[in-house]
């Protein structure tokens, strides 16, 4: 390991879990820990069951968002159990039957579900084996376990199902595991393809979207023009008398109406929002005042990292700074967030797209004033989230309505409009860098500071769920919290991973929100990564270093050395190579938080000087993400990244103005369409057999953005440090 | 009383006929293919085809589309038997959330149908109207590739073989 | 006979004569830095006022290397690559042979240019405007590109004939404008190419001046006193319009148009105010005081409904055309969003108002496409779903509630005529200017 480990902050023993800080209570006092998730739900049953006719049950707490995770999960099972893939019935993310896993997020579903699923498997496996030499009278050593059975060396099979009767399965896992070592795989590892695409290219009913129990009735939610709007007058006559209306909900600024069919309830919604006056508004800055505010606004100051500067530092040195910014940027998920809630004998259960079943639970519990197990939240798919968006909103607003029609399944669906508006954003950011550079061409000193908000306002308290504080009786939303290193919100990825004598990182907490934000893919990793990155190659300019050349005289970690390397030889990469006139080409690095995956991107890009107008032409990409599940999966998460962050780093900022949100649909927050989309996209995959699993849902997303702007700053001679870098900036950079 | 002709099926539906066309497909015959997205004819999530044109069906109401061949993503093919466009995406894997893949494949297949052989060019101008915030474009320009590939040859092979 | 054959040889001469320009020699390519920048960045606001990329630029292809068609009732004309590529630009051309270009039409070797080039107006721009305009064009990213041969019928392919169309049309220039407004609009900025009405033979037609023409299939309406405009035209909305590409109570630039006003836009705003007040003034605007009176725009109290809770009833005839209206545009042309997006109310728009309906029926046909990463109104196309009947309909119910005019001539045929001709996505329309949002609408609660 290569950056030293920040001495403030630093909590002893393990690494605390972003967003989840339940309490480790099933651990063993003083017992060795188990490993992923098995330390807060140790007992094997809680993840694999299996029956008397052999059938399979796999449980995780997390949640497939589009990322692959059901059938990484399922490969991990059907490899460690030696069970068929398609034999197994995966169960995800529902309160009433799988672990609490807490949030999918923070890219921990391989490290965190994976790993316990693994080892809980083998361990499975191993009991299995043990009941059949049992049963045989063998030495366990002389049986294996194949697709679903145990077998002697004679061929004799004995089914699992016929192992399982009297086996308590309700144990706790042992601290090792018999895991199959990489060598042996015949699942893991493979490009399975992914079990859900089939049912979703072919209109089987995949998404919460799709649910349509027998009496369900569609709900839409009237919001205020702005948060702080309060509602003082409403006539709620003309929606009532629409006919198909079943009810107007109110409680307080909350207001909904159900219908029996969909098109009515929108016309009601129309018509309810035409009945109600709002008085007030949230006073936000003028967006191009923006960046003075937010220096303005007081701080909670936390030195993450302090190694001061060596003592030779300073002869010969040269000194440089900068300063960048990032708007901010909305999660803009495809489909406007939806879910379904039916209140039944006093419980309500809810369909929802959350990445948090349990938090969500606890909130909405909270909420309707009852104990956590009148409800129950059930995960079905939405559209790709890419953090915290409207998905536990609207499940307050669905459980709302639901409460004042008991007995009667409700959809509620939110408008684009709404989505949009109301969508906790990805926070806007500054940060600032300043380093000293020795004689030597190698930085001698380093000094960064990010100034964020908070990048996690998740449920677990009903506060932070929209509706609760728009009731007559409200809830107060939590007071912002920063996450603790070393996961990190704003200052997430703000520790270099580079070998630098002396380096300093201040975070500077923002409690105050002018606008509403919350965890958004790679947090403040995005934005962070891209500075450092960004600033990189300012200084390897400065030291006259090839940029690639420049990083890896600073990189002693030596994974990240072999993503950068192999990055940069698939991209073909020749230091001081001429490009034609019009193209530069970039490069950025990062290891997720430090200590997920690895990510090096290597972008060639297209400027038209006369327009400003910026094109990714070609983006190679190199992955480190331990050992590797599926490789498919990985590069069409890590494709997904690199072009998700181009759209980002391009075109998006949220518009804004004193009275509220502006950018509320696809024309006035556009994202990237297919004629900008790189002519090649590569992600090549470094396989690390028998290491431990390596998040990397969110690892593209900084390297991406920085490759850009470094390779638009070799195309024109120009820096663009403020996010997007849109053709109008880059154009006014370049000039006439 | 609306009468709708939807993958080669009539269907008479008790909707106000300024009801879009999506929520009849979803609602009323259940078709799951055609999604929510804007209601606003912005992102294409909702693509179905009228007359074998892609159309956005949340801003056409269910009065303009009668009298009409509607084809959704259910008329291409089944979960056990996709059609050629289908398998196509599916071969490639061009999903992440998948959400938005219904309304890419509506709108390729009806590129393809007028135009078996585009170039990449033409795909990604024909493709423009429809948004994928995932990030699988080049998987999803990959499938139609690959299914304009695909889709001559059943043909041929048939025109060969059987008589 | 003797003396009509001699005088039509005389003639013939004479006419030899006059077609006949001389060749300017090529000069070698400017180097970089060879013009002070303050000229090279006047030249560039010129450039943005005189539209020049738009033209000069395929689709998706390099700025300023030519290649796009420009349909005329002649035939199909190529704009050329004014690049300072020297093989296939204006990489030799001296400032004298650009001069020539602009003053008179006629290329550096001498051969005459089609019209499509408006030298009728550029011929108006002073040497001194022409200098910048040089720098700016020698300055630029030389592309190697040759536009397509043009495509027209015998003789029009024969260019000294240009001479005789110039001799009948052409006023040589620069002439004496009454004030800076006055040169631009009839210069520069070439507003009567489009807004001017032709006769046979392509030129504007002489005291008809911006009364209203044709550009690329797109009506121009007319920008003087016959403006067709619901409330009329001031200085400061005219001056908003063509900065931000849109007005509330005008309508919002599609087209050809929508490329002009993106580039105005960017040019100094004392010459877009100049080229407003001037066109106001052609309208009959003697002050630039505000219009007086209310706006019917914002005389509405925003209904939210947006749909047919909110229409208004036909007062006779079909109720086809409301239906449709209500079911299928209503959702946002009455959802009372901030402009330029989500679909302005048509009382507002000229369109319904002027003379024939074929503005809309483009727009209703293909929609607006999306800016590639820029604001822009989207709107998606209802070509397949709007069958021509249920497309008449619907215009004659637009004509009704909002042209509040007699009903157009021939609708059937408008419809016809732009259903056939291919789907209009010739000029970019990215950069369509992304105003403030106006601020006196209130946010609309959903």
């Amino acid at each position: 390991m290569s950056a030293a480990l920040p001495r403030r902050g630093l909590l002893a023993g393990a690494l605390v879990l972003a967003f989840a800080l339940r309490p480790a209570a099933a651990q063993e006092a003083g017992g060795p820990v188990l490993p992923g998730s098995l330390k807060e739900t140790p007992e094997l049953d809680a993840w694999l069951r299996i029956d008397a006719a052999g059938a399979v049950t796999l449980f995780t707490g997390k949640a497939e968002l589009g990322q692959g995770v059901k059938t990484a999960l399922l490969q991990i099972a059907a490899e460690e159990l030696e069970v068929p893939l398609a034999a197994i019935a995966l169960v995800t993310a529902d309160t009433a039957r799988t672990p609490d896993e807490g949030y999918t997020a923070g890219s921990h579903s391989m490290q965190d579900s994976g790993t316990a699923i693994r080892h809980a498997a083998a361990q499975l496996r191993q009991l299995l084996i043990e009941r059949a030499a049992e049963r045989l009278g063998r030495p366990a050593g002389a049986l294996r376990a194949e697709r679903g059975a145990v077998v002697t060396p004679e061929g004799t099979r004995l089914g699992y199902g016929d192992l399982v009767g009297g086996l308590d399965l309700h144990r706790r896992a042992r601290p090792g595991s018999p895991l199959k070592p990489a060598a042996a795989f015949t699942v893991m590892g493979r490009p399975v393809p992914r079990v859900d695409i089939p049912a979703k290219l072919t209109g089987a009913p995949a998404y919460v979207q799709d649910l349509r129990p027998e009496g369900m009735v569609h709900a839409r939610v009237v919001r205020p023009p702005a948060p702080g709007a309060r509602l003082v007058s409403l006539d709620r006559r003309a929606a009532e008398a629409l006919p198909g209306v079943i009810a107007v909900v109110r409680d307080g600024d909350f207001l909904a109406v159900a219908a029996e069919k969909e098109w009515g309830a929108i016309k009601a919604m129309r018509l309810l929002a035409a009945g109600a006056r709002w008085e007030g508004g949230p006073g936000l800055p003028r967006q191009a005042d923006l960046f003075a505010a937010l220096r303005a606004l007081p701080t909670e100051d936390t030195a993450i990292l302090d190694r001061p500067a060596p003592a030779s530092a300073g002869t010969g040195a040269r000194e440089m700074r900068a300063a960048y910014t990032r708007q901010y940027q909305a999660h803009g998920s495809i489909g406007p967030s939806c879910a379904l809630a039916q209140e039944v004998d006093g419980t309500m259960t809810v369909w929802t797209h959350t990445q948090g079943v349990y938090p969500l639970r606890a909130a909405l519990a909270e909420m309707l004033g009852r104990g956590p197990e009148r409800v129950r939240c059930i995960h079905a798919e939405g559209s790709g989230c890419y953090g915290h968006n409207g998905a536990d909103d609207v499940a307050a607003d669905a459980a709302l309505v639901a409460r004042a029609l008991p007995g009667r399944p409700v959809r509620l669906q939110w408008m684009r409009e709404q989505e949009a508006a109301w969508e906790p954003l990805g926070a806007a950011m500054t940060t600032e860098v300043r380093a000293r550079l020795g004689a030597d061409g190698r930085v001698q000193d380093w000094d960064y500071a990010v100034r964020s908000n908070t990048h996690n306002a998740r449920p677990g308290k009903a506060g932070d769920l929209l509706a609760a504080t728009h009731l007559a009786q409200p809830f107060a939303p939590s007071p912002p919290r920063a996450i603790p290193q070393p996961e990190g919100g704003g200052d997430r990825n703000a520790i270099p991973l580079y070998a630098f004598p002396g380096a300093r990182v201040m975070h500077h907490f923002i409690p105050t929100m002018p606008l509403r934000v919350s965890a958004m893919r790679a947090l403040g990793a995005y934005m962070n990564v891209f500075s450092i990155e960004s600033f990189m190659d300012e200084l390897a300019a400065a030291a006259g270093a090839d940029p690639v050349a420049f990083r890896l005289a600073h990189l002693e970690d030596a994974r990240a050395r072999a993503v950068v390397t192999l990055a940069a030889e698939r991209f073909g990469w020749e230091p001081g190579a001429a490009l034609p006139p019009g193209r530069g080409r970039g490069f950025g690095f990062a290891r997720y938080k430090n200590l997920a995956a690895y990510c090096a991107v290597a972008a060639e890009v297209a400027v038209e000087r006369e327009t400003g107008r910026a094109r990714p032409v070609r983006v190679v990409a190199a992955v480190d993400a331990g050992q590797v599940v599926n490789p498919d999966g990985l590069r069409n998460q890590v494709e997904g990244a690199i072009i998700q962050s181009t759209s980002w780093t391009l075109f998006e900022s949220v518009d804004f103005t004193p009275d509220g949100v502006t950018s509320v649909d696809w024309s006035t927050y556009p994202i990237l369409r297919f004629k900008a989309v790189p002519e090649r996209v590569e992600v090549h995959l470094v396989d690390r057999p028998d290491t431990p699993f390596l998040g990397a849902g969110e690892t593209g997303q900084g390297p991406t953005a920085a490759a850009i702007g470094n390779a638009v700053a070799h195309a024109t001679g120009r820096r663009m440090r403020d996010l997007p870098m849109t053709r109008e900036r880059i154009k006014a950079a370049i000039g006439v | 009383m609306v009468s709708l002709r939807v993958n080669g099926q009539e269907h008479a539906l008790d909707v106000d006929p300024e009801t879009p066309l999506l929520y009849a497909l979803r609602d009323e015959l259940g078709l799951n293919g055609a999604k929510y997205g804007c209601g606003l004819g912005q992102c294409g999530a909702c693509t179905v085809m009228v007359d074998g044109q892609a159309v956005f069906s949340c801003v056409v109401p269910v009065l303009l589309a009668q009298g009409r061949e509607v084809t959704t993503l259910e008329g291409l093919g089944t979960p056990e038997a996709p059609g050629p466009t289908q398998r196509a995406f599916i071969k490639e894997q061009a999903a992440q959330c998948g959400y938005c893949i219904p309304g890419m494949i509506m709108r390729a297949e009806a590129l393809l149908r007028r135009a078996p052989h585009p170039s990449d060019a033409e795909i990604r101008e024909h493709m423009h109207p429809n948004l994928c915030r995932c990030g699988t474009h080049a998987r999803i320009l990959r499938a139609i590739r690959r299914a304009a590939e695909t889709r001559e040859a059943p043909r041929t092979a048939f025109a060969e073989g059987g008589r | 006979m003797i003396i009509a054959a001699g005088i039509a040889a005389l003639a013939g001469v004479g006419f030899t004569a006059l077609a006949w320009e001389p060749s300017i020699d090529a000069v070698p390519p400017p180097v970089p830095g060879a013009f002070a920048p303050d000229l090279v960045r006047r030249g560039s606001e010129l450039a943005a006022i005189g539209n020049c990329v738009t033209c000069h630029t395929a689709p998706a292809g390099r700025p300023y290397a030519g290649g796009l068609g420009m349909e005329t009732p002649f035939g199909t004309v190529y704009a050329t690559n004014i690049t300072p590529d020297p093989e296939t630009g204006i990489g030799h051309w001296s400032e004298r042979a650009f001069g020539r270009s602009m003053r008179r039409g006629v290329d550096r070797e001498g051969r005459h240019l089609y019209p499509a080039f408006p030298y009728d107006h550029f011929t108006k721009v002073t040497d001194e405007d022409n200098r910048a305009l040089y720098a700016f064009l020698m300055t630029r990213e030389p592309v190697r590109a040759t536009a397509p041969a043009n495509e027209l019928v015998f003789p029009l392919n024969v260019r000294p004939l240009l001479a005789g169309w110039k001799l009948l049309f052409l006023r040589e220039g620069p002439g004496d404008a009454a004030d800076h407004g006055t040169y631009l609009v009839d210069g520069l900025s070439h507003c009567g190419s489009c807004h001017t009405p032709r006769n046979l033979l392509g030129a504007e037609r002489r005291g008809h001046d911006l009364a209203g023409g044709v550009a690329d299939g797109w009506a121009a309406y007319a920008i003087n006193a016959a403006s067709p405009a619901p409330r009329p035209w001031d200085a400061e909305s005219l001056f908003f319009y063509l900065r931000n590409g849109w007005s509330a109570s005008h309508g919002i630039a599609r087209g050809p148009m929508a490329p002009v006003t993106a580039n105005l836009g960017a040019a100094p705003e004392g010459d877009v105010r100049a080229i407003a007040a001037e066109i106001a003034r052609r309208m009959g605007r003697r002050d630039t005081a505000p219009n007086p009176g209310p706006d019917p725009a914002a005389a509405d109290t925003r209904p939210a409904t947006a749909d047919s809770q909110s229409v208004p009833p036909p007062s006779g005839g079909d109720p086809t055309g409301r239906a449709i209206y209500a079911a299928a545009c209503a959702n946002c042309h009455e959802a009372g969003r901030p402009l330029p997006y989500g679909g302005m109310h048509l009382a507002g728009s000229t369109a319904p108002r002027a003379p024939d309906p074929r503005n809309i029926v483009r727009v209703v046909l293909d929609g607006l496409p999306a800016a590639e990463g820029e604001r822009a109104p989207v709107m998606p196309g209802f070509r397949g779903v709007l069958s021509d009947a249920q497309m008449v309909a619907l215009l004659r119910y637009l004509r009704e509630a909002f042209g509040q005019a007699p009903p157009w001539p021939d609708v059937e045929g408008t419809v016809r005529e732009v259903s056939a001709a291919p789907p209009q996505a010739a000029y970019p329309t990215d950069a369509v200017r992304s105003g403030p949002s106006d601020p006196s609408q209130r946010g609309v609660s959903w």
